[in-house]
This record gives structure tokens, sequence and C-alpha cells, in this order.
């Protein structure tokens, strides 16, 4: 490595060259500064958009030359993300530091303001932890009956028998369904005058069944529905852990004379615990965004308000902009934690098995 | 012998567990049947007469089945409401007129194919990357990338709302398939890396020593044996873009309309005011693909519903 190719690598900042990307950032930095302040917010965000390609060519032009090829297969993907994920996240968390709303010309900073109001004012908090009480509830209500009747259709499934992989997709298909096809039908199901759960149980009972009337029936409504769409994809991953376990192992265990209760928790279980905990923190994930079914099914009527719906609302339909900003990163949090242990117990399980 | 019969028709693919018989899958059936059910509803419901929605007991078979079932469940199938749902008139006694049904079906495949293949050309070549050459902080950018897709649909969409509106994309192709792209994105990274960590490092490793190219690798030797992955991730990646609902609610303008939000709008009369019967000739159609993709991906379902997190 010679003094001269060491230049041409590591170019002082201003050098113009081809591969200069400190010089681009920089530049890119000023131009975007003052287009944002001087031209109307349609050009300036294509100036922008310039300046960023500006910066992602350098970028390219000197991991090519350093034969850095991580960096540039990546970076068309990271360009896609940046521009409609984490630049939309960033936004959103440089509005939640202010007043304003989207119908509004007016904006104004307030700090933390939208936090301290979301989270203490009497109204607005209110209606937060409501949604978020909520939501825990059905967290635990959906993801418990997922858990128990995925693990029970495993079980049914975990021998090899004939036509198994017909019946399978019978089961399998209400995870691939819409949320929108499948939800909308439930609202049929559940009619009061000419649904089938309420034909049912008024033949039976005699007397006018509404499902959706009070809190718990349009909550066991929306937890059934629920559980009927993903208890498919807990049984997937039970299924996974069943069908690998050695068969040798129940061989020894039944010339030992083990009952099959001790059978399973000796032998089965640790064979899908790591997975029946991935299939728990999936599942607690999604539903922790239940929305659609809620939309769908009870519009949020009979305190059924989930705080994905809840910040629908506050953020579409009221034009509450920043307040939805604020509501938004409460949320963004949570969903990091959960990932971050969802993978450290999946790379765990790779890893020790 | 009817076990080896059995076997060459793909019946005993799952190894490592016990062998039943046909009491067990007499007994799955019946448990298979009542998990499908409301799917079947739906699929009946879409060949009832147009009055027959409503009625009260509702009628639940196309055929007595040798009179098993009593003549007052039973309806008589037909095929109209498939036609209503792309013509049908509007007023009662007026001449038929297209419903736009054929432009949201053109919509959700156009969509949800163009963002697909973007994001799979994408994808592939940055998965290869995380894979094959470790970024400084590797794990860190594909944990982004993974809380991206993990998040509720909705905290991103507020400020992409407000970026299309100030760009002038809302409603438009372009905006919608962009963001879509980065959708499936993270999908398609964590997938196809999850392929490409699998592969023996013996072969690749031969061909750099023997000086060919990073990009001559990946073409000519990785790309191949990934083949089967590429397909299941376009194919699951066009599911979940064909069912996705809420990004297209808020996105999609009246052109731009995909099956699901046509469908939502459909019902929102609710009640008895809601044509039923043409909702789920809708539906059914709009189930189709799935059934298929479903039934032709059963071997990467997991891996595909976990983002390729979970491999066996």
């Amino acid at each position: 490595m010679t003094a001269v190719s060491s230049t041409l690598l590591t170019p002082r900042l201003t050098a113009v060259v081809a591969h200069n990307w400190k010089l681009a950032i920089a530049v890119a930095v000023v131009v975007s500064a003052i287009s944002m302040a001087g031209l109307p917010a349609a050009v300036s965000f294509w100036v922008v958009g310039a300046a960023a390609a500006l910066v992602a060519a350098a970028f390219t032009v000197n991991a090519y030359r350093r034969h850095y090829f991580g960096a540039l297969l990546v970076a068309p993907a990271i360009a896609v993300l940046f521009v409609m994920n984490i630049f939309p996240l960033l936004w959103s968390l440089g509005l939640s530091f202010f007043a304003y709303q989207a119908n509004q010309q007016t904006i104004r900073f307030v700090g933390l303001g939208n936090y301290v109001r979301i989270l203490t004012n009497d109204l607005a908090a209110h209606a937060t932890w409501g949604a978020l009480i909520n939501t825990a509830m059905f967290v635990v209500f959906t993801v418990s009956a997922q858990m128990i009747v995925g693990f029970l259709l495993a079980i049914l499934f975990a021998k090899q028998f004939p036509l198994r992989k017909y019946l399978l997709i019978l089961v399998l298909t209400p995870m691939m369904l819409s949320v929108v096809a499948s939800g909308v039908f439930f609202t049929y199901y559940y009619d009061p005058t000419f649904g089938i759960l309420s034909y049912v149980i008024n033949s039976i009972s005699g007397n006018q069944f509404i499902l959706m009337s009070n809190k718990v029936g349009a909550v066991a409504g929306i937890v059934f529905a629920d559980a009927w769409m993903w208890s498919p994809f807990v049984m997937l991953l039970v299924l996974a852990g069943l069908v690998s376990v050695p068969k040798y192992l129940y061989e020894a265990a039944a010339i030992d004379r083990i009952s099959s209760w001790r059978q399973f928790w000796m032998i089965t279980f640790p064979y899908i615990r790591g997975l029946l905990m991935l299939a728990l923190l999936f599942r607690t994930i999604e539903a922790f965004k239940l929305a659609d079914l809620v939309i769908l099914l009870t519009k949020g009527g009979n305190d059924t308000l989930t705080i994905s719906y809840h910040l629908i609302r506050i953020a579409n339909e009221q034009n509450k902009t920043s307040e939805g900003a604020a509501i938004s990163y409460l949320m963004l949090f949570m969903v990091i934690v959960l990932t971050n242990l969802y993978l450290y117990l999946a790379n765990r399980r790779t890893k020790g098995a | 012998m009817a076990e080896s019969i059995l076997g060459k028709f793909g019946f005993g693919r799952a190894s490592g567990v016990d062998k039943a018989g046909w009491g067990r899958t007499l007994a799955v059936a019946v448990v298979a049947f009542i998990y499908f059910l409301p799917v079947l509803f739906i699929i009946f419901t879409a060949f009832k007469p147009q009055g027959d929605a409503l009625l009260v007991p509702p009628t639940l078979s196309p055929t007595s089945l040798f009179g098993l079932i009593p003549d007052h469940f039973v309806f008589k199938p037909t095929l109209e409401n498939f036609g209503s749902v792309f013509s049908r008139s509007m007023t009662p006694d007026g001449a038929p007129e297209a419903t736009g049904f054929d432009r949201y079906f053109f919509n959700s495949i156009f969509i949800a194919s163009a963002s697909v293949l973007l994001a799979l050309v994408i994808g592939t070549l940055a998965a290869f990357g995380f894979s094959r050459y470790p970024l400084k902080g590797n794990d860190t950018y594909l944990f982004i990338i993974l809380t991206t897709r993990m998040l509720p649909a909705i905290v991103v969409i507020i400020p992409v709302i407000l970026m299309f509106r100030v760009v002038g994309l809302s409603g438009s192709y372009l905006g919608i398939i962009m963001l879509y792209t980065a959708f499936n994105l993270a999908f398609t990274i964590w997938m196809m890396k999850s392929f490409f960590d699998e592969l023996s490092p013996d072969v690749e490793d031969a061909a750099r020593i023997d000086g060919s190219s990073g990009m001559r690798v990946f073409f000519k030797i990785c790309l191949p044996q990934v083949i089967a992955g590429l397909a299941a991730t376009f194919v699951f990646g066009l599911i979940l873009t064909w069912n996705e609902f809420l990004f297209a609610l808020l996105l999609s303008g009246p052109d731009t309309r995909t099956v699901p939000v046509a469908m939502n709008q459909a019902v929102s009369s609710g009640g008895r005011g809601t044509d039923w019967t043409l909702l789920a000739a809708i539906e059914t159609l709009f189930l189709v693909p799935v059934f298929l993709v479903t039934f032709f991906l059963q071997n990467h379902l997991l891996r595909g519903v976990t983002f390729g997190t979970v491999k066996r």
C-alpha cells in the first residue's frame, strides 16, 4: 500500500473527487437546508432527494474503489427503507415535539408537551390508558387462546397418517386469508337478526341473542375471530418442534417405563420450549397491533378501542398529527423491546440447537 | 404396498414422527372440517341466490346429501353473483353497469407484483451482502430492518401521508408501490438471508480460490441454489401485499384502489343493506390465489410466516 494510493482512498474533506462522501454529505446538508428554508415544500423535497442521491453516489463509488462489496450490495435496500420508513419515522419524532394539526397551518414548539399530555392530562391520558389496558387485555386473551388451540392442533397433526397434507391445508388457510376478507364475514356470522351464531343460540335458549351488545360479548367476538385466524401459526411452530424430537428418546423412555405425562415434560417439552416462546412473542407483537378486526367488527364500540385503533382515530380522523406522533413513539418503544427479545430468543435457539 | 403408493404421492413427507392409521385421519378430518367451516360458508354464500343470504334459518348446503340435510337448509346453487361482481344494474330496472371491480382486481395484481418484484431484486442483493460481507454493526442494521416490519403500520403511515401530500404522490401508483416495496423489502431481506445462510460455503470458497469475482460467485453459484427460496419469497410477498389493508385504505386513491379497500366499502353500509351474496362472490374470487399459494408453499410456510427467523 503506497502513500499515493492511501491518499486516493481517503481523500481530504475538501478534495473534489467522485468518492469523497464526506464532502458530498457536507454539500448535501447545506443545499438541503437552504432549499428547505427558501423553496416551497414540493420543490425542496426533490432537491433534498437529489442531494441524497449525490451522497449515495459518492458512497457507491467509494465502496466500489475499496472493494467494499457489503456496503455496495446493501446500499439500495437501505436507501429505499430510509426514504419510506426511517425518514418518515424521524419526521414524526420531530413532529411529536410540536403542536401541529395536518388540517391547519400553525406549528408551535411544545417540547415534551405532547407526551405529558397523552400520559397525564385528564381526557387525553384517560383515552390512552384505556386503550392501552384494552390492548393488554386483547393480548392476554387472544395469545393464550391461540397458544392453547395451536398446541392442541399440533398434537393432532404430530403423527403421520393418510391425507395429512390435505387436511393440514384446511387448517392453515385461515392464517393466509386477508383480515378484511374474514373479518367482514365475521360481522355476518355475528349479526343479531340473520347471523348463524344468533340463530343457533336463539333456537336453543329461545331469547333474542345479540353478541356485540356488551363488552364481554364484543371482546369474545373479536378474540374468537383473531384466535381462529392465528392459531395455525402457533400450530406450525409447535409442529416443527414435535417433529424434531428424535424417536430413540421415546423408545428409551418406553424401556424405562416412564409415564407418558413425564415423557412429555422430560422429552417433548424441551424440544418445543424455544418455539413456544417464539410463537408467544411473535403473536404478542402482532396482537399488540390489533386494529383491523376491531375496525371491522365493533368500530371501537363497547369499550373495545385498542391503542393502534386509537392512534388511527387521533391521527387520521381527528387530525391531531403531533399527538398521534407522540403515541406512535410510545408504541415504537414497546415494539422495539419485544422485537429485541424475540430476536434474542430466535438466535439463541439457532445457536443452541 | 399401500404405504409406498401413498409415499409416492407425497403423503409421507414429515419424518421423525410415528405413523398412525385411518382412525387418526378420520378424527383430524372432523376437526379440520370444523376449523375450515367459516371459509366454506363464505364460498357457499357466493353460490346462493341473491335473497337467500338473509334467510332465517340460514341455508347451509347446495345439496341435500341424499336426504341427510332437511330441505329448508338446502339452497339452489347459482353462478349469477360472480357475474354481478363485474357488472350489474344499479337501479331496480336499469341496464347493467360496470362496477369497476375489474379495475380493482387489476390494481391489486399490478401493485402487488410490481412492488414484490422490485423488493425481490433489491432485497436479494442486500440479503447476500448481509450474509457474505457482514458490515460493521451488521446485526444492528438487520434489527432496524426487522423493526420497520414489526411496527404497527399506522406508526409509519402518519408521516408517510404527510410526505405524500407534500410531494403529490398520494393516490398514485408510484407512491403506493414505493411504500409496498419498502414493506416487502424487510421481509425479503430476512427471508433470503435465511436461505443464503443455509448454503454450504465449500463450493463458494473453491470458486473464490480459483479466482472468481464476488459477482460471479453470486450469480453462478449462490443464486441457482436458492431458486426455490426466491420463488417462495416472491409468492409470500405477493400474498402479504395482496392481503394488505391499512396502507391501501389510507393511501390509495379512486384509481388505485385495491380489492380489500373496495370490499370494505361494499360492506360499510352494514347489516341488511349489504348485498352479502355479492360480497361473498368478491371474496371467493379474492381467496382463490391464497388457497393455491397455501397449497404449493406448504413446505416453506413456517419460514415465511416467521420472516425466516425459524427455519425448521
